[in-house]
């Protein structure tokens, strides 16, 4: 069994309250941190943990954090982005609801560590049931003296909020948010500034997964060191997996970061093997962003390695034969499972949420979208799969943020692992549209 | 439906006032503007289900912003319904890991079932619009319906879906608020 | 100050500069295009992607490329820079790319459009696109709306550049419209109030890169390369406005009045709306001689390049436009 670090208590009788959460260690990060530490040093404690972003990037924590702008006089806020609207992703949703006070305890020493006296935590609209228990909890700490003025006798002032979105995953990206949370439409914004130096309102602002913010209690109870003894190289500590798709036992998984992909799937501590006694033909390992891999490449790399959950051995071959732990939606799909349609479902979500700013997004996007339905539904012709590809090629790299890149990955992974399967629906439309169709195997295409 | 114009200004209720006037103090006071999203939801909460141009000036009057600046939010976030809708509008979630445990079949069997269509008006008895959305960040639970704050989860057999839409049928008012008094007579349909 | 080279060319220009700026200021044809940025107008930029650029080194303190292309137009310079626009097969490949991604949705309709001739988007799909579209989809189309008297939205049209947001939000006091919807659905919009309605209103076409917003007293009255533009000015009562315009002559009638734009097509100086509408006899203004329409290459070479052959609609075509026409066959789109 591995080790627990964020979901030891979740299934504890009142977890959700003070009382229970604190009966069991809850809050201690923070008595800790304002009563014995510097900000810096908390600061210190991440870098050495090696947390890296849980939010998809990836990007190391206590490095983005020590890049926050400074200015005398300026505020400076600390933003927790829980809009979790990547498809195969939702263990923000299930650790807010279930230990709403971890996050709020990661958002006080957090907040304490950055400088920051007014901390949001942006939510999906969708979610305004768990901004109900956030706001709950808020209230029982502001009682308890941890938020609100001078915390704990310390001279720390902290106000924490919770604000909900309206639907739009693109709101996920920083800069998105930050719009959204201004009361605007969710544009990205072109870069640079920096969120770092110029983020809500224009001051300097830090966005941190509520994962990411959940992960620095331990850290800063435990010490950075500690921490970091978990996992493998670079991929430190633990991660929480959202298991879905064709799997028997599909959920939340906290795993040390490096559990083999095979042992993850099959053994009954996790997923417990993919349903109706199926097999595996592909996995989107990270969220719908990153790129699908078919049963051989997910399970080891091309080098015949087997493939573990870090962010190193799933990237592991780049995109030719690798892919990435992106936010950990980890999608698993049967042999029976139609690769064009997925890749449809994926294109026409992309398309749907595309903020349509820039042009390449915009209409590519869109376009993507519209092929691969006439695919899918036996319209194709045989310039459709080159097209596609070069379409995704064109948005790649070209936009104002990564949504763009996102829309193209798994299109173009879709194509360069199963291309086959492409090509049967462009020749045999009619017997890839029939309901329950199967795939036959490249055979059919000689 | 066509959007009916309602005859007079609609007013928010002395609940709903007060917590505007909460969420407007989280954001510094020259940003009103930031309660934008937390105000529309209210607002849709409290005229039926959906926000009519009349409501979203009402919006922009409380916030201290220009109508247009209402209008170029509540277009963008699909959370928000420009057109009337029925009691209940069951938002079902169609992206890839839902489709994956059958979501495009539930889609069809509620369709069959309430005789609303997908992006259509409310069913003929007013009691169900069907919207489909994409990823409710419940995709371990697929298919997924949320209906207002409420989420609907594996609807994969006939009794769950059933039990969904026979909790729906029988609800008189929606639930309250948290900071609405229990009990108040919050009326589903259009008021 | 910073130091830049920019497709070889080394200039200095102030911190701060955007990399599009400090091309401009080298001038000629290295300048990268622009859809979506203008200069009078703050937030604008970033959008259309007509301006990418690659970054070959960042700065003299940090030499390494950037990873991905930059929007020269948003883009501030760093001293030491290194900048490649028409040096980098990159560039013009994604530049090509841009051009039909902004085709695909656009309407064919250049032939009866307002703004051909005067286009920015005709020009860009001419200067770096290519002549063939690959797209097959259904295009996306939307109803055209008059926004009050003066003005008219030709939504199909729009390359969604937010220009006329920006004007609207930065030169009047009650903004009415802006982008409504989005992705590929979003669209220029007044959801109820459908008047656009005071004294800077005008502005916005102008500004519009496209066909989208047009002067309703204008319409179908000429084609553009028909009437002859002359520079004017008075007095006008309104201290925002700078009363110096552009008469669009046909023989004796003033066909509309525009505000003077520069070489890159833009607006420096605002008119009002009463110089624009109101003032269409020539005993209103001052003449001051022929204007010069520099960089709208269709216009001052008197040639006009179609992006669409479509022979049908293009009957009331001058002569020497037909010649043009024959010499250098436009580029066609579709199948
Ligand atoms: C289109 C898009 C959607 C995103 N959605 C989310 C999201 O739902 N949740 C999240 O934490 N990060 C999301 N991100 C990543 C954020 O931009 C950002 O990197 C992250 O919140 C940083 O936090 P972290 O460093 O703790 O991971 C998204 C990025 C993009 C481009
Ligand atoms: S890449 Fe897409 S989502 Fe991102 S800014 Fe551009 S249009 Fe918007
Ligand atoms: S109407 Fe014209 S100016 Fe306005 S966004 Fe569209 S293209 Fe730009
Ligand atoms: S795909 Fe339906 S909840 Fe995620
Ligand atoms: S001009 Fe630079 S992106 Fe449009």
């Amino acid at each position: 069994m591995g080790r627990k670090l964020l979901t030891e208590h979740i299934n504890v009788e009142g977890i959700d309250t003070f009382e229970v959460y604190r009966k069991h260690g809850g809050y201690r990060s923070v008595e800790k941190a304002v009563k014995t530490m510097t900000p810096d040093e908390v600061v210190e404690e991440v870098k050495k943990s090696g947390l890296r972003g849980r939010g998809g990037a990836g990007f190391p924590t206590g490095l983005k954090w020590s890049f926050l702008a400074k200015p005398e006089g300026v505020p400076r806020y600390l933003v927790c982005n829980a809009d979790e609207s990547e498809p195969g992703t939702f263990k923000d949703r299930q650790l807010m609801s279930k230990l709403p006070h971890l996050l709020i305890e990661g958002m006080i020493t957090s907040s304490y560590a950055l400088g920051a006296n007014t901390s949001y935590i942006y939510i999906r609209g969708e979610l305004l049931y768990v901004l109900r228990i956030l706001e709950k909890a808020i209230a029982e700490a502001y009682a308890a003296g941890f938020l609100g003025k001078n915390i704990l006798g310390s001279g720390y002032d902290l106000d924490l909020y919770v604000h909900p979105g309206g639907g739009a995953y693109i709101c996920g990206e920083e800069t998105a948010l930050l719009e959204s949370l201004e009361g605007k439409r969710g544009n990205p914004r072109n870069k640079p500034p920096f969120p770092a130096v110029q983020g809500l309102y224009a001051r300097p602002t830090v966005v941190n997964n509520v994962e990411s913010i959940a992960a620095v209690p331990v850290i800063v109870n435990d010490g950075g060191d500690e921490y970091a003894k978990i996992g493998v190289g670079k991929s430190t500590g633990t991660k929480l997996i959202s298991a879905c798709g064709h799997l028997n036992k599909p959920g939340i998984y906290e795993i040390e970061l490096g559990v083999p992909v095979e042992e993850f799937i099959y053994s009954d501590e996790y997923c417990g093997g993919i349903w109706k006694g199926r097999d595996l033909k592909a996995v989107v390992a990270g969220g719908s962003s990153v790129p699908i891999l078919p049963k051989e490449l997910i399970l080891k790399t091309a080098a015949g390695e087997n493939r573990l959950m870090t962010y190193e051995s799933l990237s592991d071959g780049g995109f030719v034969t690798g892919t990435m732990l992106g936010s950990g939606g980890f999608i698993a799909m049967d042999e029976t499972t139609c690769i064009v349609r997925n890749t449809w479902n994926f294109s026409r979500f992309y398309h749907h949420e595309s903020c349509g700013q820039c042009s390449p997004c915009r209409e590519g996007t869109g376009w993507l979208e519209k092929i691969l339905h006439r695919l899918e539904h036996g319209h194709g012709n045989e310039r459709d799969i080159d097209v596609l590809a070069s379409v995704a090629k064109q948005i790649e790299g070209n936009t104002i943020c990564p949504l763009g890149e996102a829309a193209a990955w798994p299109v173009s992974a879709a194509i360069r692992h199963f291309r086959d399967e492409f090509e049967w629906h462009v020749r045999y439309p009619q017997e890839a549209t029939r309901p329950g169709a199967v795939f036959p195997g490249k055979a059919v295409l000689a | 439906m066509e959007s009916t114009t309602a005859p007079v200004k609609p007013q928010f209720s002395e609940a709903a006032k007060a917590e505007i006037d909460r969420i407007c103090k989280q954001y510094p006071e020259e940003r009103r503007k930031s309660a934008m999203l937390p105000v529309l939801h209210i607002a849709q909460a409290e005229f039926g289900g959906w926000v009519a141009p009349e409501v979203q000036d009402l919006v922009a009057e409380v916030l201290g912003v220009k109508p247009i600046e209402v209008y170029e939010v509540s277009t963008f976030y699909t959370m928000f319904n420009l057109k009337p809708v029925g009691k209940h509008v069951l938002e079902i979630c169609r992206t890839g890991p839902c489709q994956l445990r059958g979501s495009d079949e539930l889609t069809l069997e509620l369709e069959r079932i309430t005789g609303a269509k997908v992006g259509g008006g409310p069913s003929a008895d007013g009691l169900f619009t069907l919207k489909e959305v994409e990823c409710l960040a419940a995709c371990g639970f697929a298919p997924v319906v949320q209906v207002r704050e409420k989420y609907y989860e594996q609807l994969d057999t006939e009794a769950s879906v059933n039990a969904m839409l026979s909790e729906l049928r029988t609800m008189v008012h929606r639930p309250a608020l948290p900071w609405e008094e229990k009990g108040l007579p919050n009326a589903i349909a259009n008021n | 100050m910073a130091k830049i080279t920019f497709d070889g060319i080394e200039v200095e220009v102030p911190d701060g500069t955007t990399i599009l700026n400090a091309a401009r200021t080298i001038g000629g044809g290295i300048v990268p295009p622009a859809m979506c940025y203008y200069t009078p107008l703050k937030g604008s930029g970033g959008k259309c992607r007509a301006c990418l650029v690659r970054v070959a080194a960042g700065s003299a303190k940090d030499p390494r490329p950037m990873p991905k292309l930059v929007a020269s137009c948003v883009t501030p310079v760093q001293d030491g820079m290194v900048v490649e626009n028409t040096t980098s097969e990159q560039v013009l490949n994604v530049r090509k790319g841009i051009v039909e991604m902004l085709l695909i949705n656009h309407p064919l309709d250049c032939p009866v459009c307002d703004q051909a001739g005067e286009c920015d988007l005709q020009n860009f799909a001419f200067e770096h696109g290519v002549s063939t579209t690959r797209y097959e989809e259904e295009r996306r189309t939307f109803e055209k709306i008059d926004i009050g008297p003066l003005i008219q939205l030709h939504m199909t049209r729009c390359i969604l550049c937010y220009r006329c947001v920006y004007t609207a939000d930065q030169l009047t006091e009650k903004r009415v419209h802006g982008v409504l919807g989005r992705g590929d659905a979003a669209e220029i919009g007044t959801y109820i109030e459908n008047i656009i309605d005071n004294e800077f209103s005008g502005n916005v076409i102008d500004v519009c890169p496209v066909g989208a917003l047009t002067d309703k007293t204008f319409r179908f009255k000429q084609r553009v390369w028909f009437t002859k533009p002359v520079n004017a000015h008075r007095d006008c009562e309104n201290p925002k406005c700078c009363g110096k315009v552009v008469l669009w002559y046909k023989g004796k009638d003033v066909l509309r009045i525009t505000a003077r734009k520069d070489q890159y097509g833009e607006v420096k100086e605002w008119i009002c709306n009463t110089c624009r509408f109101d003032k269409k006899e020539t005993s209103d203004w001052t003449i001051e001689g022929p204007a010069h329409i520099d960089r709208s290459s269709v216009i001052s070479a008197n040639h006009y390049e179609l992006p669409v052959l479509n022979a049908q609609v293009i009957a009331d075509l001058p002569e020497s436009s037909v010649r043009d026409l024959e010499q250098n066959p436009p580029m066609r789109l579709g199948n």
